[in-house]
Order: C-alpha cells, then sequence, then structure tokens
C-alpha cells in the first residue's frame, strides 16, 4: 500500500459542504432575526441623525433622484444643535451625573451586603441570595410606583420632613417629582444589578487569603482594603457597567418619578419621537446616548482587562 | 466584633430598601382610601374592582401571549447562537446577540418603531412580539453559553468514541445536559418579556396595550389603589411560579442564578 | 501485519507542530505506553487513533484498512478519558448499555451483557446509581466496563489514573494489568508518569517535542536509553559532559573535565573525538567509604554533600573534584542500621564500565 503524502481531507476540522450547511442551520437563524430586528433599526437611526424632519412628522428622504439626477440632503445640523444649545448639553450632563451617582450608591449599598451573603455559610447564601432576587420578580413599574407612594406629599415621610422644616420655618418640600425621587428610583431599580456580580465574585475569594492576611499581621481593615477589595474589582466592574448604562438611558424612573425638575436624556428623546416628532433630532441624541452607553461599556471592558492583568 | 455588627447592619438595611417599598405597595391594596398614598382601614375592594376591569384583564392576557410567543422564539435563536459561538467559535454572531443588553432601551424601543413606520408594519401585538425577541435572545444565549461552557467537552467525544453520530451525539447527550439551561434561559427570556415596558411603549402603537403599559397609564393619569391590587396579585404570581418551579424543576432555577 | 499502524502522521495547531511524522506499529494484544512530558504530543496522538482528530500528513491504518478519515463511531477502538466523561444525566447501566444501544444490539441482550460486564469489574447492583454517587475508583471502573462492552479492537486510555490518589492509583494499576491479560485487546495508554508506564507496560514509545525518540521493552528503555532527554526523563541519571578519547569495540574512553579519563560502553557507533554525556543511574554507583576497585570499574572519591532518607532507600549526593555532584543509592537493608554515611564523610564511588552509558548530544 503506497503512503499518500498529499493532506487528507478533513471530515472535523475543515469545511465541508455538509459542514457548512450546519453552521448556518445554527448560527443562520439568529443572525438573520437580529440583523432584522436590531442591526438594521440601529444602523437606521445612525443615517436618520443626518436627515432632516419630514414635513408631516417623521423623516425627509435622505437622497432622491429626479430629473436633476441624484440628490443627497445630508447635514450635520441635528448634532451641532445638541452641541450649540446649552439645553441638550445640560441634559446629557445631568444624566451622566444621575447614572454615576445612581452606581455609587449602589456600590455603597450592595457592598456590605454581597459580603455578608458571601461570608455566610454555605447553606444560607442561596436563601439569602434569593431574597435578594425576589423584589427583583416584580413588575419594573410596580417597584418605580412604590417610591410614588413613599415619597407622596400625603405619605408619612413627607409629612414629617414638612413638619420640621416647618417648625424650622423653611418652606414645604416636595420630595415626589423631584432629582432626589429620581435618584431613589433609580437605585432602587439597579441595586440587584450590584449585587449580584459582586457576590459572584466575593463567593469565589478564597478564605485563606483573608486568614493568611491576618496571619501576617494585616488588620481586619487594612485585610479589606489590601486583600479583599482589589480582588472584588472585577466585579465591581461588572456590576458597575449592568448600573451605570441602563441608568444613563433610564426613561421610566425620570418620567414618573421626576416630573420636570427630574428629567434626563430618555425623556427628551421620548417627546422628540413622540410629541414633537421631529425623528432626526431625537435620532441624533438617541445615537449620542447610545455612544456615551458603548464608551462607559468599552472603558468597563477595558478596566477589566487590566485588573485581569494586575490581579491574576 | 463592633465592625461584624456594622457589618451585619449595613446588610440589614440593605434588605429594608429592598422590601419595604414592596410591603407597603401590597399593604396599600387593602386601603379603603381612593388615594393609593393613604391608609384607611382594610379592604378587599380593589380586588373586585380589578376582577372587573376588563380593560386590565386583557392588558395581562396580551402580557402573557406575547411572553409566551417571545420566550419561545428567543429559547429557539439564543439556543442555536450559544451553540453555534461555541461550536465555530464565532465572533460577529456574539457581538451581535449581546449588543442589545449594552443599548440602552430608549434606543431599541425608538429604532424599532421608526423601523416598523417606515416599512407600514401595523403596530401592535406582532411588533411587540418582534422587539421582545430581539432583546430576550441575549438573555438566553448568556445562560446556555454559561451551561455549555460548564460542559465537558470529551462528554460528546466520548458518545461518538462509542459508536453515536454527531445527531445522536446532540440529542443524547448535549441536548439532556443543556436542557436545564435552555428551560432557564427561557423562564428568564419571559420574566424579562412580561416585564418589559420602555421597548413595549414604544412599539406597541396606541390600540395595544399590555400589563405594564396599563399599569403606566394608571400611575400617569388615575392612580387608584387598584394598582396596588394588580402589583400585589402579579407578585404573588411570580412568586407562585417560582416555587413550583423550584419544586418541579430546581435545576432549572440554578442555571438562572 | 500489526493491529495498529501508524504512517508518517503529523498533526499541526498552526505553526506548532503537536505531532511530527510519527511512524508506529502495535501489535494485538500489546500493551502499549506513550510516555512524555505534557505538551510533547501524546494525547494529539491518541486523539489521531480516536478519531477526534485526522492528521495533517499521514495515514493511520487498522488491520491494515486505513482509518484515516474515519469518523469515531465508525473505529472499533474507544477511549477511556482522563475526566472518565460518564454522562452525568443516565445510570452507570445506561452508561454502560450506551454503546450497545448505539450499535442496535436487542434489548434483552442489552440487560444481560451489562449486568456481566458490571459484575466484571466488581459494580454488580451498583447499576441504578448515577455517576456522581460513585467514587474515583468506581467510576473509572465504569468506564472501563462501558469501553470494552462491545469487544473495540484498541482500547486508549489517556491518562486515567491521573485523578486517583498513590494507594488507589497503585491498586487500579494491577487491575489494569490483569484486565488486559483477560481480555487481550490492544491497549494504548498515555501517560506521563514514568513509574506507570514502566509497571503496565509490554512497550513503551518516549514521545518528545512530537516524536517518538525512543521505542522499546520498559527495561531496555530504563537500562539503555539512546538520548540524553530519555535518560533524564526515565527514572534519574548521573550525567557527566566529556569528549570521546579512544575506542577498543564496545569500550570507550572519556575525559571527562576535572575527573580526567572514565571508562564507558556505548551501544551506537562512537567517532573518537565526538562530545556526548557520560549516564549513569544512581543505584549502579557503589558506595562506601572504602573500595578497592575491581577490574573494569570506575573508580572515584568524593565527600557527602547532602542527603535523602526515603525509608527503603537513602539517596547520597556526594561532591567529586570540581564541585560536580554525583548521586548514589543506597538500600537501607543492613538490620540496625540508620545510616551508614553523615555529610562531610569521605566515601568511595565505583560503577562497572558497562553500566556508564555513552550517549550523542
Amino acid at each position: 500500500m503506497s503512503i499518500s503524502r498529499g493532506a487528507p481531507k478533513r471530515p472535523f476540522s475543515s469545511m465541508t459542504s455538509r459542514a457548512r450547511l450546519a453552521r448556518w442551520a445554527l448560527s443562520g437563524p439568529p443572525l438573520t432575526f437580529l440583523a432584522i430586528f436590531f442591526l438594521i433599526p440601529t444602523l437606521i437611526m445612525a443615517l436618520a441623525s443626518f436627515g432632516w424632519p419630514g414635513r408631516e412628522g417623521g423623516f425627509s428622504p435622505l437622497w432622491y433622484h429626479d430629473a436633476a439626477g441624484w440628490h443627497f440632503d445630508f447635514t450635520l445640523g441635528n448634532y451641532r444643535d445638541i452641541f450649540t444649545l446649552r439645553l441638550f448639553l445640560v441634559l446629557y450632563l445631568r444624566s451622566l451625573g444621575y447614572a454615576l451617582a445612581t452606581t455609587g450608591f449602589c456600590l455603597v449599598g450592595a457592598y456590605p451586603l454581597s459580603l455578608v451573603i458571601a461570608r455566610a455559610r454555605v447553606g444560607y447564601r442561596n436563601l439569602l441570595l434569593l431574597l435578594v432576587i425576589v423584589p427583583f420578580w416584580s413588575n419594573f413599574l410596580i417597584r418605580i410606583y412604590a417610591w410614588m407612594i413613599i415619597l407622596g406629599p400625603q405619605a408619612a415621610l413627607s409629612r414629617g420632613i414638612n413638619a420640621v422644616l416647618g417648625l424650622c420655618g423653611i418652606r414645604a418640600v416636595n420630595l415626589l417629582f423631584s432629582p432626589f425621587a429620581v435618584m431613589m428610583g433609580l437605585v432602587y431599580v439597579s441595586l440587584p444589578f450590584m449585587i449580584l456580580p459582586l457576590y459572584a465574585n466575593l463567593e469565589k475569594h478564597d478564605p485563606a487569603l483573608l486568614e493568611a492576611a491576618r496571619d501576617l499581621g494585616a488588620s481586619a481593615w487594612s485585610c479589606f482594603w489590601r486583600v479583599t477589595f482589589p480582588l472584588s474589582v472585577p466585579g465591581v466592574i461588572a456590576g458597575a457597567t449592568l448600573v451605570f448604562v441602563p441608568a444613563l438611558g433610564a426613561f421610566a424612573v425620570p418620567d414618573i418619578l421626576g416630573g420636570t425638575r427630574g428629567i434626563m436624556i430618555g425623556n427628551v428623546i421620548e417627546m422628540e419621537f413622540l410629541q414633537a416628532r421631529d425623528w432626526p433630532f431625537g435620532a441624533a441624541l438617541s445615537i449620542i446616548l447610545t455612544i456615551l452607553a458603548l464608551g462607559a461599556t468599552g472603558i468597563a471592558a477595558w478596566a477589566a482587562r487590566r485588573g485581569i492583568k494586575a490581579y491574576g | 466584633m463592633a465592625r461584624r455588627a456594622a457589618l451585619y447592619a449595613a446588610a440589614l438595611v440593605a434588605y429594608a430598601f429592598l422590601y419595604v417599598p414592596l410591603v407597603i405597595v401590597v399593604l396599600f391594596s387593602f386601603s379603603a382610601s381612593h388615594l393609593g398614598t393613604r391608609w384607611a382601614g382594610f379592604t378587599l375592594h380593589w380586588y373586585r374592582v380589578l376582577l372587573h376591569d376588563a380593560a386590565m384583564l386583557h392588558a395581562a392576557w396580551n402580557s402573557v401571549i406575547i411572553a409566551l410567543a417571545a420566550s419561545l422564539a428567543a429559547t429557539v435563536f439564543g439556543t442555536l447562537a450559544a451553540l453555534a459561538t461555541r461550536k465555530y467559535r464565532l465572533r460577529f454572531l456574539p457581538v451581535l446577540v449581546l449588543a442589545p443588553l449594552s443599548t440602552p432601551d430608549i434606543l431599541q424601543g425608538v429604532s424599532l418603531l421608526v423601523f416598523f413606520v417606515l416599512l407600514n408594519v401595523t403596530l401592535g401585538l406582532k411588533s411587540v412580539m418582534l422587539a421582545h425577541i430581539s432583546f430576550c435572545i441575549a438573555y438566553v444565549a448568556i445562560v446556555v453559553s454559561s451551561r455549555l461552557a460548564g460542559m465537558d467537552p470529551s462528554l460528546v467525544e466520548a458518545a461518538r468514541d462509542l459508536g453515536a453520530s454527531p445527531w445522536k451525539g446532540f440529542w443524547l447527550i448535549t441536548l439532556p445536559l443543556l436542557a436545564p439551561g435552555i428551560m432557564a434561559g427561557g423562564l428568564l427570556a419571559f420574566t424579562m418579556s412580561i416585564d418589559d415596558f420602555v421597548i413595549t411603549f414604544f412599539t406597541a402603537g396606541a390600540g395595544t396595550t399590555t400589563l405594564p403599559l396599563r399599569i403606566y397609564t394608571m400611575i400617569k393619569v388615575a392612580v387608584t389603589p387598584e394598582v396596588n391590587a394588580v402589583s400585589t396579585l402579579l407578585m404573588a404570581s411570580t412568586l407562585v411560579l417560582v416555587l413550583s418551579i423550584s419544586k418541579l424543576a430546581p435545576q432549572a432555577l440554578k442555571g438562572m442564578g | 501485519m500489526a493491529l495498529l499502524e501508524i504512517r508518517k502522521a503529523t498533526r499541526r495547531f498552526g505553526h506548532f507542530v503537536a505531532v511530527r511524522e510519527v511512524s508506529l506499529e502495535i501489535e494485538a494484544g500489546e500493551f502499549f505506553t506513550l510516555l512524555g512530558p505534557s505538551g510533547c504530543g501524546k494525547t494529539t496522538l491518541l486523539r489521531l487513533i480516536a478519531g477526534f482528530d485526522t492528521p495533517d500528513e499521514g495515514r493511520i491504518l487498522l488491520d491494515g484498512c486505513d482509518i484515516t478519515l474515519t469518523p469515531p463511531e465508525r473505529r472499533p477502538v474507544h477511549t477511556i478519558f482522563q475526566s472518565y466523561a460518564l454522562f452525568p444525566h443516565m445510570t452507570v447501566a445506561d452508561n454502560v448499555a450506551f454503546p450497545l444501544r448505539m450499535a442496535r444490539v436487542a434489548h434483552g441482550e442489552i440487560r444481560v451483557r451489562v449486568a456481566q460486564a458490571l459484575r466484571e469489574v466488581q459494580l454488580a447492583g451498583m447499576g441504578e446509581r448515577l455517576p456522581q454517587e460513585l467514587s474515583g475508583g468506581q467510576k473509572q471502573r465504569v468506564a472501563i466496563a462501558r469501553a470494552l462492552i462491545d469487544r473495540p479492537r484498541v482500547l486508549l486510555l489517556d491518562e486515567p489514573l491521573a485523578a486517583l490518589d498513590l494507594k488507589l492509583r497503585e491498586q487500579m494499576q494491577l487491575e489494569l494489568i490483569t484486565l488486559q491479560r483477560l481480555v487481550g485487546i490492544t491497549f494504548v495508554y498515555v501517560t506521563h508518569d514514568q513509574g506507570e508506564a514502566l509497571a503496565l507496560s509490554h512497550r513503551i514509545g518516549v514521545m518528545n517535542a512530537g516524536r517518538i525518540v525512543q521505542l522499546g521493552a520498559p527495561d531496555a528503555v530504563y537500562e539503555f536509553p539512546q538520548t540524553r532527554f530519555v535518560a533524564d526523563f526515565i527514572g534519574t541519571c548521573n550525567l557527566l559532559e566529556g569528549t570521546v578519547r579512544r575506542q577498543t569495540g564496545a569500550r570507550l574512553t572519556l575525559e571527562v573535565s576535572g575527573l580526567g579519563e572514565l571508562a564507558a560502553s556505548a551501544r551506537t557507533p562512537v567517532q573518537v573525538g565526538e562530545r556526548g554525556v557520560l549516564a549513569v543511574r544512581p543505584e549502579k554507583v557503589r558506595i562506601a567509604a572504602q573500595i578497592v576497585p575491581a577490574p573494569g570499574e570506575v573508580h572515584l572519591q568524593g565527600v557527602i554533600h547532602d542527603q535523602l532518607y526515603l525509608g527503603d532507600v537513602t539517596v547520597y549526593k556526594v561532591e567529586l573534584a570540581g564541585g560536580r555532584l554525583l548521586e548514589a543509592l543506597l538500600p537501607n537493608s543492613a538490620a540496625g542500621v540508620v545510616k551508614f554515611f553523615e555529610v562531610g564523610d569521605h566515601v568511595d564511588l565505583a560503577w562497572r564500565a558497562e553500566a556508564a552509558l555513552f550517549l550523542h548530544d
């Protein structure tokens, strides 16, 4: 029998027509669906943000053909308006501020809880974790509505605070429909998103590390800052991303709790699309919002990679 | 010891922060006052109102239909995506699958609205379903992928080695082992769909309401403790659903965590 | 004709060549071991035989039939995986029955044969358990029962004992030898553990960097390593670098710097002036306070530098002239005597010239 030196066909690792078919059968359906119902709509938005509004809402065509040939009707006007009108810049900055503050408050609120759950006895951990997830199962709007009740002018909290303020001779405040209400709402709906990744990280820490640190003379406090916290940075980053991005584009929370004083960029986008009907301008607003969100995710991914390098 | 006590106290405060608002919602569903924010004696009045609120019941029905259809489709697409990504080490597909998670809801809502309007698709149940499928795929794909990642690759090789064709290997080994993950992914998709407000808000059009949309209207326009009553029932049914799943298919919940 | 024949098989991953022009013939009924450090290509070679992977070049023949491209399910070759790869959602009985089900054997016969197979591996009555309810050794037995139930021509074993603790590992080694003798199926065993390879195999193929560097019976590989790598990888070996000065037949004289001229033997042609290493196993080195060298013995003097008491034997590290260290092994066989030497003692060393092997660089 002669030995052929040529490379044999490889039925498993290279592409025969059957393997190619299998590959498309698997990846084709999700790819096609998401291309049509996610990618193309997003691209349309990006394109539309360079257009003019139509006469009765919608878009005027970006290009058309007539006797004189092809016409292209692109404009940078929407972006110019956003960057020159102070109103919109302030709105973006305010939304960034809300998102950052939400992330900060969630971190501070979630850390002790995650730590307690991660260090609880194994049998209790799942129960404690379940207790975090259960409120999460209630409807999103209900969780916001709860704060309408708590902060409402008739509720005990408002009346108590205003009674004290009254004694000091200060004008009564309205807790609801305020930046404060937006903050509370955002933190409330976001908190579990910080707790879960933090817990998932802290739970993996080897208790021997802490014992080693204590053994080598670290106080409980420096143990935390030199061992636990640095090791949990990937969890913090994951949680921060999960909190920051939705908070930045929040719509329902400021819409329900914010009133006119607590308005965020998401509300303006909604108005441009459903009320003002200036779609190209709304498209530009949402494209910038998306760029900010993707930028944050990118920074987080970069930081996570660095963190992994630094802490192995 | 003091530090430990402070830690537990902080954790307790966090739990309180999570639960007190919901307890208040439940409590006020039994309040006789017309305002959702004032206690005026116990009543079941609002539950009776709810039972006869045809619009609310219809909205709930819509929500269930949408969530069922969307989670079913998303389960198929998401599982396929997870399998393809793992098997062929794809780069573009996972990015596309996960992208909806890191784009703001509002962008997805308005871009789908524009898309449907430009295509002259009448907004309604179908447009909402399509929108929900597109953001639910990611959840299924994540859960199934993590299940796949935890699977010993030599199991499928062992099946092939012992005489199973690629198909048999998939049906007898991969699929049964993946089933808890697929179920958990589907459940997660179902809850995400039934809970969604923002994307539904933009893609439902004027004529169609879902439960969240109906609750939103009530909160914005005329809030009565009926909202509390529907909230309480929703919470109770989710709780019952999850508890029964944890009894019937505990593995499915594990996959979700 | 050999049962399994590999002809010039090469497998590359990108620029990395995992298996490089390996040719190998394995006889029916043989217990053959591929031994080498991790990354040497032994597992890749095993996967080529199993059919999980195909070579870029070369052929694999079973019973003279080319199976290079045959998918794994159509090869009469089964594998015991390092992780055992028991199907966690199937009972032990269902796991063992799997190959028969795939071959569409009748239900009644499956039941009988599975019960029989479980009895053979001392797992009778455990059929309804799930794999995760078994101990490591029991899982191992299930994997073996499953792989042998349809009598494959070749059984491939990929470090099957690596996950077991020492005692169990030794017990399983004995069981594997007995089993292989009993069923008479060809075993191709992959391991990085030289002790295991020496204890189990009829023949060993030592692999390094994608090639088989030496092939032979365990004693031949151990006693007569052909390369410095093999000498170093299997067991411990004293290696002294030197230059060939004179040659008379198989007998050489080597110039080793600092130690002068030493006698050695060669099993391959050698040229005068060639550089290489002199390899001598610690257990071939005689060590005593005073040795009168017999004719044909190499004789050296040194000082005890270090000692390693291992219970049954003690390893002495002896410092020779020029600071070179040499290991010698002494069984602690004398009753009532715990230690023969202390650190700092002057000792004599000697070995027969035939025990010192010259290896090419």
